[in-house]
């Protein structure tokens, strides 16, 4: 099977790479989306502990 | 137990019609939503005829969730609701009495009107009474259905469309079934049956929507 | 038997089960990973092709997964929410509100490729077809837990009345499903048959079984990194965040 016959999935090429790539592309999005937001937690706590830190001084 | 129940319908009831005119929103809304379709859709009978029952149960859907924001926030604000959380009397039944004091003052005029509006529709006489009995069995199911919604979004901001968001799609059975009731009186498959299926969802709904409000009012006045 | 119910519920307080979420999520992402590489390479090459709809029907390695996903994420939502609301622990509620996005992405991803499915074999984008339909309806139950979630400021309140709504909601969904079923049978007399589950041969099934559980390791991976995030947000001001080595290097 060649690569262009693959990707041409029977003339469904449309339909199939149209599911299967949303699908990916949110698959793929999320995990990012969440790395992103634990380090902006993570930045915003420490924040906070600094403030806390300064006040204790 | 059926003096509180009466007692909170009262005092709901003339509350209510103290401030006339919020009884008339809703079911002014209802009436212009109706009468909006046929300006879109286009004047021809039977597309009409078609469409009457699915717009008309639509409108009182949609009316219904514009009232539901006033069930519980006036005696939130100024405090009554808490005093009622805290009376001896069960919960279930001053839940229930505000409920059906919503009823009556924001269903009752939609199932009255709706026969009117049918005729909009040019619906067939006993079009119209299916759709007056399967409004009759529906809107009290969206009011308690909807009371839920109404307690959850206590005092949030954006409550009215948040109520909606959350109860629209808790009521589609009331809404296939009670527009499927009138279609089929019209189409001759006898609406019997969608009407004990709305009677059934009407019945579950008074004995479990009270108790989830009931939670949902805990939760939120606390 | 007491001793064993000690220390089950030591997982019930954040600070013991934020490192567990770690290496759960971790693990699992791999899994998923793994099995998701080996679902799609059998989907696409080892699968036969369907005598009816050719190469198209691919899409239900994805779609069906998607749609068992979205179902099954929201009943795990409500299993969190009973115990939220029996044991009062703080954590379940964080696992449902954890859960809500995946859920509600899958519950899209089977929306979308139900339409994308839809177009060759049906010749329409969207049919009104009963399961699609609950589908649909599925995808608002979660946006209104979103919604809600989002309304509220307090979190004690917006946990409990989340799980609040998505225990009503459990409960309407068969309710829900089979007025769909009623309205469209009613409607369209017998439905389109999406995909007979039954005639399936095996290696589609274990095809869809394989993807399914991929989905499953995913959902359980993303869960477990939001709702370490979850944890903390709401227990920055405590000591053992401040001492946390991610936290203070």
């Amino acid at each position: 099977m060649s690569v262009a016959e693959f990707f041409d999935m029977g003339g469904y090429a449309l339909y199939v790479w149209g599911s299967f790539g949303a699908t990916a592309l949110l698959m793929i999005a999320e995990p990012i989306i969440l790395r992103s937001r634990r380090r902006s937690v993570l930045k915003r706590v420490a924040r906070i502990i600094r403030m806390k830190a300064e006040d204790a001084r | 137990m059926f003096e509180v129940y009466r007692a909170i319908l009262m005092r709901d009831l003339t509350l209510a019609l103290r401030r006339r005119s919020d009884v008339f929103i809703t079911l002014f809304f209802f009436v212009v939503v109706v009468s909006l379709f046929p300006l879109g859709i286009g004047p021809e009978m039977d597309t009409l005829r078609m469409i009457a029952p699915g717009v008309v149960w639509v409108a009182a859907l949609l009316s219904s969730m514009l009232a539901l924001e006033r069930l519980f926030t006036v005696d939130f604000d100024d405090g009554a609701l808490e005093q009622m959380l805290l009376a001896p009397q069960p919960m279930f039944i001053l839940v229930l009495g505000k409920v059906t004091a919503h009823w009556l003052i924001t269903g009752i005029p939609l199932v009255l009107m709706s026969p009117l509006m049918g005729l909009q529709y040019d619906l067939s006489g006993n079009a119209l009474l299916v759709l007056l009995v399967s409004l009759l069995l529906g809107t009290p199911a969206l009011s308690l259905i909807g009371a839920i919604g109404a307690a959850l979004t206590l005092g949030l901001r954006g409550g009215g469309v948040l109520v909606s968001l959350l109860v629209l799609p808790l009521s589609i059975p009331v809404l296939i079934f009670g527009a499927g009731a009138v279609e089929a009186s019209v189409s001759g498959l006898g609406e019997q049956g969608h009407l004990y299926m709305m009677g059934a969802i009407l019945v579950l709904a008074l004995l479990f929507a009270p108790l989830a409000t009931l939670a949902a009012l805990r939760i939120s006045a606390e | 038997m007491s001793s064993r119910i000690l220390n089950w519920f030591k997982f019930s307080s954040p600070a013991t089960f934020y490192p567990l979420a770690g290496r759960i999520g971790v693990w699992s992402m791999v899994i998923a990973v793994v099995l998701i590489v080996v679902g799609l390479y059998m989907s696409f090459f080892v699968a036969p092709t369907d005598y009816k709809q050719g190469e198209g029907y691919r899409i239900i390695y994805v779609h069906v997964p998607a749609a068992w996903m979205s179902m099954f994420i929201y009943l795990v939502m409500a299993f969190w929410s009973v115990l939220g609301i029996i044991y009062n622990t703080r954590l379940s509620a964080m696992m449902t509100s954890a859960l809500a996005p995946t859920g509600a992405m899958f519950a899209f991803l089977s929306l979308w490729t139900g339409a994308f499915w839809g177009k060759p074999m049906w010749g329409t984008w969207w049919v009104w077809d009963a399961r699609l339909t609950s589908a649909l309806i599925l995808f608002f139950l979660y946006l209104g837990y979103i919604a809600l979630q989002g309304a509220i400021d307090d979190t004690r309140r917006s946990d409990r009345a989340g799980a609040l709504l998505v225990l009503v909601g459990v409960v309407n969904i068969p309710i829900i499903y089979f007025s769909v079923k009623w309205w469209n049978t009613l409607h369209q007399g017998a439905t389109i048959k999406m995909s007979g589950e039954a005639s399936m041969d095996p290696v589609m099934l274990w095809t869809m079984l394989i993807m399914t559980f991929g989905f499953w390791a995913y959902a359980i991976a993303t869960a477990m990194s939001r709702v370490r995030s979850i944890i903390l947000e709401r227990e920055r001001e405590t000591t053992w965040v401040s001492e946390l080595p991610e936290v203070r290097g």
